[in-house]
């Protein structure tokens, strides 16, 4: 297993078609009016996709034994932008961190495209495609923004700590990388920020350039956790546009969201997580009605329609006044709050 | 009071072997704590390695020159890997906590009497520096530079120091600006952003803390070349605190400020202390003796890491837009 | 607050001169292994050669107690030269040159019931090398040879020396342990807040207080140095937002500084406080010296009123509510800062009453005694797991034990070794420590 991991197919990729220049807005193509069914079969919590790129089964994490996590079945559909929503502590934040070999599961198995990713360190299961942001954004603030950008490829020799030594081994490889990451600024409105520190960016400017970053790797499959998360407003549509320009260009998009109004708008397909279940997926339109969701939400507030985003902003205000429950960006999951514990300790 | 002498004998700290050494062990911290934001706090355990590493196959074994070099630093490398592996994966403190005990463990066991056939119990090993000296091309003879009268010895060892100094201060700068330099200045940020842009977090710590101990190790045998001695005392674990006061002194995160904050720091040891003494012996001081003034002059460490710390992290040299924290 | 501790710096400055008075050698440490070099000590003898500069010299202790007049002689280069082991247990004999000696104990001198350890050759050949001054020791094995101990007593003593060492070792740990679980702080300078204790211990028994008094005024001195710290230094450095890491530097900074103005006021050499020079019981054929056994009880009697006050009273349990999560705590409307400082203030206590139990188990006093056992409170909280308090208790009772016990096999300048190369493999195995929560720590 790990001796297949270790060699990314870096070839392959780089070559692949989401490697051209893309257009500004999201282009009319083939993965844009894609309307071939997702499913196969019935549309049902743990349903079978046409095309999935990612596979879990049986994934289970405890912790001091509560249930982070206990999916039974998921697949993530190729080629789609797909929403993962649910509660706080539902597991969203842990799931993701499991998938990306950031966290370890008692049990189960998953596939990236066929290949087995299970005890798989995070490191390979990025070169192999498969690229995580972070809930809270992590730039680093100490190196200026085309550092943080070139920090993202991947093939550069002078990574190794012999060939360094040799500039001549690495300037090449360097310039094409510089030529890469110039290009993703200038499409992430960032290219007049290129040699400020990271640090002096906004929060929303740090929500793109760890995406542009992530796109560095040349990913299939883009993982981001809550994208959205303290974005001020007027950032918000520009960053639902980049996230339809990665399927446009044909990667795979799967998101950690909060807010319902803007799965509606860029979401294919929705997963919905409850205690660390999946307890609904399907078009966001469906989601939004079905039962389970309601309920996973909202506990005792029954009257309110999560698919409204009026309703959503009513829930949240009826939910101030409840103290056990809460709805917005905090921190969710053990992990995450491990996580950013041990950022603030580094 | 002789100022003139006492500010010569400071100035006379700049290019001794001693600050020499801290410069290179201090380079070693930089690439550790500066670069990849490894905490080391036992720096002065490389050191020992590269002492005993250097001393013990040439008096048991007569072992030639490059071969002992070569021994010391397999020797560090091997104790580098030996700390990285429990440690690397676990918080930044764990890290300290585990050089600091492994370092005091080095200490321990060449302080040992069962081994006082190897290496010399407390009493530690000597006479072990002639071949080293037998390469001297330099005639004897009193040589001056400048105001400093020295042996052909002196002249030789402060050489071959510096020497060294300039190329480890080389390497590190290439490596520092070459994409290696970028993923580990990454990593020292966040760790985990970089593990999931796909590189091996863990390969490069153990690299940076291998490279950093080497460093230390040749610090550790550059020590011990003026000395002709290695005692196991001097590889207390005040040394590494000493070695992080240079490198705060003269800005972790830059290539020349260890080597600036060595000098500093020898300087500023030196000058305290000859000022001190010669205020004493003058009368102008009456209520502390001299040895009370040595330890005046390590209070004054103490305050100047704290102070270093809290007010100016990014040293004299240093930039804070680049400082890891502050 | 300020006036008591400027009070008590005060008493030590005066008491500092009478120090130095009664000053006769720096002592050794008692671990043997980096035993301080005697010189300038000349013990009564005719012939022990003090008119020469290099000196043959070591310290002879069995069990830590120090024995006098066993007689030492150095033979070579056609010079002979013979001392008697001063009260300390110091030796020394001047020879007019250096190079090759034969030193041979003189083992008709020993007391009774005290050889020369196993392996130990005697007489042996010492060589200069480099130096002026050449150390060797002689390492006694009461009981090894003569006394016919068995080994399931021999292990009971060492059990119960390792118990109270662990207990006394749990007693700074369990503070340090506080400090980090509701600050983060990795306190590397907790072991100046141990030699305080002992040294304000002294200081005010020097002055004439009796024990009754100095040793409760010393922990309150400790509590004291602990509010200092945290009102001076570490809360404006958290108002600041001071990372832990330079926290942690900084914390080093002060460990020097304090080291040596300790060194500064109090000197280098090796002090006793009062009754330190205790009987031993007799429990069959167990034996155990009394400090030893009122220091278990003391600290566990400690331990036990501080797992009452944390377990049971609202204050024990805002401390606990702090340590698991910090902004949760404020907004439950504890106030974080209070709790912090009141935990610098138990800790200050807390290690100031392991540092005097420390010198009485040694037994001394001397400035870098806190840092000879920072590691191995640290080792007691890593391996109890960082920040759990009942896990550093168990930790250091474990480092104790295994300290005292390994002596059995292991030479004693080694037995720290073993308690720190078990933390480290313990790491390897299980980061969280042994009774840490299972969690994800890098």
């Amino acid at each position: 297993m790990s001796s297949q991991a270790n060699e990314p197919q870096r070839g392959e990729r780089s070559g692949g078609a989401h490697a051209a220049e893309p257009a500004d807005g999201p282009a009319a193509n083939e993965y844009m009016t894609d309307s071939r069914p997702i499913t196969e079969g019935a549309v049902e919590p743990g349903c079978r996709k046409r095309d999935p790129i990612l596979v879990a089964r049986n994934v289970t994490r405890t912790y001091g034994g509560i249930n982070a996590v206990d999916v039974a079945h998921v697949e993530i559909p190729r080629h789609k932008i797909t929403a993962l929503i649910g509660p706080n502590g539902a597991g969203k934040t842990t799931l993701f961190n499991l998938l990306t070999g950031f966290d370890t599961p008692q049990s189960g198995d998953w596939q990236f495209e066929g290949r087995d990713l299970a005890g798989v360190s995070a490191y390979k299961v990025a070169r192999l495609g498969m690229v995580r942001t972070f809930q809270l954004t992590k730039v680093m603030g100490k190196l200026t923004v085309i550092e943080n950008m070139r920090l993202g490829a991947s093939s550069q020799p002078g990574e190794s700590l012999w060939r360094a030594f040799f500039p001549p081994l690495w300037r090449g490889r360097e310039r094409e990388i510089t030529r890469q990451a110039d290009a993703l600024l200038a499409k992430f409105k960032l290219d007049a920020k290129r040699s400020d520190y990271a640090a002096s960016l906004s929060g929303g400017q740090r929500k793109l350039l760890e995406m542009a970053r992530a796109l560095m790797v040349n990913p299939k499959l883009v993982m981001l956790d809550e994208p959205m998360a303290g974005v001020n407003p007027a950032l918000t549509q520009s960053l639902l546009d980049h996230i339809k320009n990665l399927k446009a260009e044909g990667m795979t998009v799967l998101f950690v969201e909060h807010d319902m109004h803007m799965v509606r708008h860029i979401a294919d397909w929705v997963i919905v997580m409850a205690e660390g279940k999946v307890v609904a997926e399907g078009p966001p339109d469906v989601v939004m009605k079905d039962q389970a969701v309601i309920d996973a939400y909202l506990g005792a507030h029954h009257d309110v329609d999560l698919g409204d985003s009026e309703g959503f902003e009513k829930l949240e205000a009826e939910l101030e006044h409840d103290p056990e429950s809460s709805v917005g960006t905090e921190p969710d999951g053990v992990v995450g709050r491990r996580i950013d514990e041990r950022k603030g300790q580094a | 009071m002789d100022f003139a002498n006492i500010f010569l004998g400071a100035l006379n700290e700049i290019i001794s072997p001693t600050t020499a050494a801290y410069a290179l062990a201090a380079l070693g911290l930089a690439v550790h704590f500066g670069y990849t934001g490894l905490l080391n706090f036992g720096q002065a355990g490389f050191m020992a390695v590269g002492a005993y590493g250097f001393a013990v196959p040439i008096l048991s074994f007569n072992a030639p020159l490059p071969v002992a070099v070569l021994i010391a630093l397999g020797a560090s490398a091997v104790f580098a890997v030996i700390l990285g592996i429990p440690t690397l994966r676990l918080r930044a403190d764990y890290l300290a906590i585990v050089t600091i005990a492994a370092a005091e463990i080095i200490r321990y066991i060449v302080t040992t009497n069962s081994m006082t056939a190897v290496t010399g119990s407390a009493n530690g090993l000597s006479a072990f520096t002639g071949d080293f000296y037998a390469l001297n091309p330099i005639p004897p003879g009193s040589y001056n530079l400048g105001p400093f009268a020295m042996n052909e010895r002196d002249v030789w060892v402060r050489i071959v120091a510096w020497a060294l100094v300039i190329v480890a201060c080389l390497l590190v700068w290439m490596l520092i600006r070459s994409p290696w330099g970028r993923v580990v200045k990454g990593i020292r940020e966040d760790e985990n952003a970089v593990r999931a842009l796909g590189k091996n977090v863990y390969a490069y710590k153990m690299q940076a803390l291998i490279l950093g101990g080497l460093l230390g190790s040749i610090a550790g045998i550059v020590f011990t070349l003026p000395r002709d001695a290695v005692q196991p005392a001097n590889y207390g674990t005040e040394l590494t605190f000493y070695l992080y006061t240079a490198l705060l002194l003269g800005g972790m995160s830059t290539v020349l400020g260890p080597v600036i904050g060595a000098m500093l720091f020898w300087v500023l040891l030196s000058l305290t202390q000859g000022l001190l003494y010669g205020a004493i012996e003058a009368g102008y001081i009456t209520f502390i003796d001299t040895s009370q003034a040595g330890q005046v002059r390590y209070i004054l460490v103490g305050v100047t890491l704290m102070l270093l710390m809290i007010f100016r992290p990014q040293g004299i040299l240093g930039n804070k837009k680049e400082l890891a924290f502050a | 607050m300020l006036a008591a501790v400027a009070a008590v710096f005060a008493a030590l400055l005066f008491s500092a001169p009478a120090v130095h008075a009664t000053t006769t050698t720096p002592a050794p440490s008692p671990s043997g292994s980096t035993s301080a070099t005697a010189e300038g000590q000349d013990p009564d003898g005719p012939t022990n050669g003090s008119e020469y500069s290099d000196r043959i010299s070591g310290v002879l202790r069995n069990a830590g107690v120090p024995l006098e007049g066993v007689k030492i002689t150095a033979t070579g280069n056609g010079y002979e030269g013979e001392t008697l082991t001063a009260a300390n247990g110091s030796w020394s004999i001047g020879v007019p040159e250096q190079g090759a000696f034969e030193v041979e104990l003189d083992e008709s001198t020993l007391p009774d019931g005290v050889a020369l350890a196993e392996n130990q050759q005697n007489p042996r050949t010492v060589t200069f090398a480099g130096t002026s001054n050449i150390t060797t020791l002689f390492l006694l094995g009461e009981g090894i040879v003569l006394q016919q101990d068995s080994f399931l007593s021999t292990l009971t003593e060492r059990a119960v020396a390792g118990l109270s060492f662990g207990m006394l070792l749990a007693l700074s740990a369990v503070g340090l342990s506080l400090i980090f679980g509701t600050t983060g702080l990795t306190n590397f300078s907790h072991g100046e807040m141990v030699t305080l204790g002992a040294v304000l211990a002294f200081g005010f028994s020097a002055l004439g207080l009796s024990a009754w008094l100095a040793l409760p005024l010393a922990v309150l001195g400790g509590a004291a140095f602990g509010y200092l710290q945290d009102g001076v230094l570490w809360k404006p450095l958290r108002r600041r937002g001071t990372g832990l890491v330079p926290m942690m530097i900084v914390s080093i900074g002060l460990a020097v500084a304090v080291r040596y103005t300790v060194l500064f006021f109090f000197g280098g050499a090796m002090q006793q406080l009062p009754g330190a020079q205790s009987p031993t019981l007799e429990f069959g054929p167990i034996s155990i010296p009394r400090n030893t056994l009122i220091s278990l009880f003391v600290s566990l009697a400690v331990i036990l009123i501080i797992a009452v006050l944390l377990l049971r009273t609202r204050i024990g349990k805002a401390t606990r509510a702090v340590a698991d999560n910090p902004s949760l705590a404020a907004a439950s409307g504890i106030d974080v800062d209070r709790v912090i400082r009141l935990v610098w203030v138990t800790g200050g206590a807390l290690a100031a009453m392991g540092g005097i139990l420390w010198a009485y188990y040694r037994p001394g006093v001397s400035f870098n005694m806190g840092q000879q056992i920072l590691l191995l409170i640290f080792a007691g909280v890593t391996l109890g797991g960082l920040g759990t308090v009942f896990g550093a208790l168990v930790g250091s009772v474990i480092v104790g034990l295994f300290v005292e016990i390994s002596t059995i096999w292991l030479d004693a300048d080694l037995k720290y070794v073993g308690a720190l190369v078990i933390m480290i493999l313990v790491l390897l195995v299980r980061p969280q420590g042994i009774l840490g929560r299972r969690e994800r720590i890098g």
